[in-house]
């Protein structure tokens, strides 16, 4: 599995993205800058990572959505290669377009740093297909600004074509309809605020996050 | 030439932080008060002649995100010493 992992000023979870997709896959990810304009060839999965990219000036992701990497990463995207969104990286693909909505203030204005325990609710993404519907997971969260928003139209739109991944059996951010993650129509591009990098060994306390990252590379190394 | 550009939640998105403001004014007695909303306010200094179809996009491609957020262009008048 070919996989890049993109770095902007202000990730911190670049590394522990890093080594969960090495850790599953037996293959060092490519470091990508987001001053690159071109990401490398045959990629199997882009991953964004997590952090506070450009200290969350603006809005959280803001900035980076609009580095030298963003072109490439749509055009990737577009071509059907997977994309995976994690935290900041979800503020990032709402940002750019690839997801809809948007990730607002948590909405008790407070940091939520904490195992969340979450409801697989889409089994069938290249994602998600390692997991039960139904099944309950918990994954940890860490974020200030994880309140799902989208309008009615597209919320009733998601849960129609099957698009919402993840939702957190607790309202802990203030959410639409618990959203924690989604996936976009075609089912290559998955954002969710929960970290499932840092919940692939049981150092972690879990390992639940490794269905997500073994069910992708099963299915791209297919 | 001096812009104000101001970035306000749409009507309708919940404001978590003008619902905070909105508490801490109360606890202070302040009554009477009856909605906050909070935004944001970003001054530029521009080139004289700056289209306002350029001060457009520039809020549509970076300073406001049109999903949750409105912005309305203030252009300030020059202040004559």
């Amino acid at each position: 599995m070919k996989s890049a992992v993109i770095v902007f000023p202000g990730s911190n979870c670049d590394r522990d993205m890093a080594v969960a997709l090495e850790t599953v896959s037996g293959t060092k990810p490519i470091m990508v800058w987001h001053g690159d304009s071109n990401l490398p060839s045959d990629l199997d999965v882009i991953a964004i990572p997590g952090g506070f990219s450009y200290g969350d000036y603006l809005r959280c992701g803001a900035m980076a959505s609009r580095t030298h990497i963003i072109p490439a990463i749509l055009s990737a995207a577009k071509k059907g290669v997977a994309v995976l969104g994690v935290c900041n990286g979800f503020q990032v693909l709402t940002e750019i377009g690839l997801l809809p909505g948007a990730l607002m203030r948590n909405s008790a204005m407070n940091f939520v740093c904490k195992d969340a325990k979450l409801k697989v609710s889409n089994d069938r993404s290249l994602f998600t297909r390692k997991y039960t519907a139904g099944e309950t997971i918990s994954i940890p969260v860490a974020h200030h600004d994880g309140n799902y928003y989208a309008d009615e139209n597209t919320l009733d739109q998601l849960e129609q074509n099957d698009q919402v991944a993840f939702r957190y059996d607790d309202d802990i951010n203030g959410s639409a309809r618990n959203i924690a993650g989604i996936v976009n129509e075609q089912g290559n591009i998955l954002g969710m605020m929960p970290h499932p990098d840092r919940a692939i060994d049981t150092k972690h306390g879990g390992t639940d996050g490794r269905d997500l990252f073994e069910g992708l590379l099963e299915r791209v190394s297919a | 030439m001096k812009i104000q550009i101001f970035v306000t939640l749409k009507n309708g998105v919940l404001d978590p932080q003008g619902k905070a403001i909105h508490h801490a004014l109360e606890s202070l007695d302040f009554s009477g008060v009856n909605d906050v909303r909070a935004g944001k306010l970003i001054e530029l200094e521009v080139d004289e002649g700056t289209s306002d179809e350029t001060l457009e996009k520039m809020c549509e491609k970076l300073l406001a995100n049109t999903v949750i957020e409105n912005y309305e262009i203030r252009k300030l008048p020059e202040t004559v010493a």
